[in-house]
């Protein structure tokens, strides 16, 4: 396979990188000054492309490599993979559902946590020395706050599950009702904010969850609400939240994803009550191991005429 | 100068002090001896109150009290304190004299479980490094300036005294997919969780400590050299009991040297000091004894003080909650 041509779109990960040069013709995109300069001399050589949350495979580019035949996204998101393009075309879309449910579900809680009990802010407190001259501020109890999920999915039900055992009511808002999870449903996302004290964004981004939390969500959970974002930045519309953190109209929120990464709106920067991370997600050592495990599996696959492991079409 | 109203001497002083002063300051004379320099004697002296007269102590553990000092006040009958921990009172001697200690028992298990669960995930996976970098992400391609998260997931979490915080802190862990074992006195035979008899027998089979126990004689240093070792070089440990309960000098050592992988610490030997070591370090989670501070707590324990006072010097039982013995 050494003569396959693969097409990594940015360097999400070093190991990823190696074991993809080991067994294929690896084309590396960050190393030209753009894709059409990549495109233009090697465009043809591309069987493969592994697209990543910053970069996946837009119509722009799959037009432009007439040999594409699978897509593999270091990603469980299919955000930015035009996937009905994928389907004219006939090109199989793999990505990395599963191995990283639970470090998504685990940061969510752990974001929560940080914003509601003040951690990060009390790290910065003690290493910074005000100890001495002063005590800690008060947080906020996480145990039996009522949270809300937005998207009931693998993550959201991963999250609901570890909510739960800290006595939390767990509410949701979802394309359908899943009555066997026995959680509250709100057909209105604006009930689910409104009941909520947490309210958690877990669904896939597409076309009907573009900004699903808007100024109206915003304002139904409060001023004693926060946010916690760990799906895709364009699920909430960034300015208004800008504008309701800065202003005292929520309590505080945990954001691990942006609108426009990697820029992150400066004005959070300064507010205790947020916590920013820049889209950390599933990157823990053994997840994304897997996730690039997963990856070379499905390549391996493709090119051996074999099914593919986590195929989306 | 003193009042008709009865006088409670105030050590510590309790996070709840300024605000329960101004709200009782009609009800009770509080004497301010934190504040002092003086020993007791000269203390009371300089304000003209016989030791006699004081039959309330409140306090936390940011001051000993001492057997000494109980036995200089002939009447005290009632010591509060807004703790759960009772490390910092010479009990023995309390028990003797007869005087009754009244703690916040286990209104704060699930804030601390809370916050310990908090430290863990921070640690493992590096929130608080990555919220530093969060900043100059615009700037570099990858802020992997951090040192590499971890899984929560899959580890093996051994917890150090499974009292009424310890088994908060397991429930917690469960969904989680955490491999749950303790050492404790003696083994629950109710609890599902696999029973070490000491601390050097869980740490060998964990990846994370943490550290949920009361601080005795016999725990003092239950984390020591030989248990950190037995952790290991991956291991990681959270600590929301006392400092005392883990060989300070010894994490710091090896934390620097990298012979540990991280720590959450909420408590400390010399509280407010820290090490000065651990203020660099991104692996490391520091908080300051700030496990059980949330405004829910606050305004429990402030009620709970207040029955508790208002029975004692009334001398008639409480019709709302009051505090453990």
């Amino acid at each position: 396979m050494e003569s396959i041509g693969v097409l990594m779109t940015s360097p999400m990960l070093s190991y990823l990188e190696q074991e993809l040069e080991r067994r294929f013709k690896l084309f590396k995109l960050w190393n030209y000054p753009s894709f059409s300069a990549f495109a233009q001399s090697n465009s043809p050589s591309i069987l493969a492309v592994v697209g990543g949350t910053t970069i996946g495979a837009d119509a722009q580019m799959i037009d432009s490599l007439p040999n594409l035949e699978i897509v593999s996204t270091f990603s469980v998101g299919l955000d930015k993979i035009d996937l009905t393009k994928c389907k004219q075309r006939g090109i199989r879309v793999t990505n990395t559902p599963d191995v990283l449910t639970d470090d998504v579900a685990d940061l969510a809680i752990g974001l929560a946590l940080a914003v509601l009990r003040r951690i990060c802010e009390a790290d910065r407190f003690v290493k910074n020395g005000f100890w001495k001259k002063a005590s800690p501020e008060l947080g906020v109890k996480f145990s039996g706050k009522a949270v809300g999920i937005i998207g009931l999915g693998r993550i959201g039900s991963a999250i609901a599950k570890r909510a739960i055992a800290f006595g939390c009511p767990v509410s949701y808002n979802s394309r359908t009702e899943k009555p066997e999870t026995g959680y509250k449903y709100y057909s209105n996302i604006l009930d689910l904010a409104a009941n909520s004290e947490i309210l958690i964004v877990a669904c896939a981004l597409t076309k009907e969850t573009y900004h699903i939390v808007n100024r109206k969500v915003i304002d139904a959970l409060g001023p004693k609400g926060i946010l916690i974002n760990i799906g895709r930045g364009k699920h909430v519309d960034e300015p208004e939240l800008v504008c309701a953190l800065t202003e005292g109209r929520l309590a505080g929120a945990g954001l691990d994803v942006f609108e426009d990464e990697p820029e992150v709106p400066e004005q959070l920067f300064g507010l205790e009550n947020v916590v920013l991370l820049p889209h950390v997600g599933s990157d823990t050592i053994e997840t994304s191991k897997e996730m690039a495990e997963l990856v070379i599996q499905n390549l391996e696959a493709h090119f051996l005429n074999k099914p593919l492991l986590s195929p989306v079409i | 100068m003193a009042t008709d109203l009865p006088n409670i001497l105030v050590m510590g002083p309790p996070l709840i002090f300024p605000d329960f002063q101004s709200q009782y300051s009609h009800s009770y004379n509080f004497l301010t001896f934190f504040a002092s320099s003086l020993p007791l004697p000269q203390y009371l002296s300089s304000l003209n109150i016989l030791p006699s007269s004081i039959r309330a102590i409140l306090c936390n553990n940011m001051q000993r009290v001492p057997a000494d000092l109980l036995r200089s006040l002939p009447s005290l009958a009632l010591l509060v304190t807004t703790t759960m921990g009772t490390d910092h009172i010479d009990m023995p001697e309390c028990r003797r004299l007869g005087v009754r200690v009244a703690t916040a028992g286990g209104s704060f298990s699930e804030d601390v479980a809370d916050f310990a669960l908090g430290l863990l995930i921070d640690v493992l996976m590096r929130i608080s490094a990555a919220n530093r970098c969060a900043k100059k992400w615009l700037r570099s391609e990858l802020p992997r300036n951090i040192p590499p998260a971890s899984r929560v997931g899959g580890k093996r979490v051994g917890i150090v005294g499974l009292g009424k915080i310890g088994t908060e802190v397991a429930k917690r862990l469960e969904p989680f997919g955490c491999k749950i074992m303790y050492t404790s006195r003696t083994k629950k035979s109710s609890v599902p969780y696999p029973f070490y008899g000491s601390a050097v027998e869980v740490a060998a089979e964990s990846d994370v400590l943490v550290v949920c126990c009361s601080l005795t004689e016999e725990t003092h240093h239950i984390v020591d050299r030989a248990v950190m070792e037995a952790l290991g070089k991956e291991g990681v440990i959270v600590n929301v009991g006392r400092g005392s309960l883990i060989d300070e000098k010894e994490l710091v050592r090896r934390l620097v040297s990298g012979e540990i992988g991280g720590a959450g610490l909420d408590v400390f030997q010399n509280e407010p000091l820290v090490p000065c070591e651990l203020l660099s370090l991104d692996n490391v989670v520091l908080s300051p004894h700030a496990a059980a501070v949330t405004s829910e707590s606050f305004h429990h324990i402030m009620e709970l003080v207040a029955a508790t006072l208002h029975a004692f010097f009334e001398n008639k039982p409480s019709l709302t909650p009051v505090m453990q013995d």
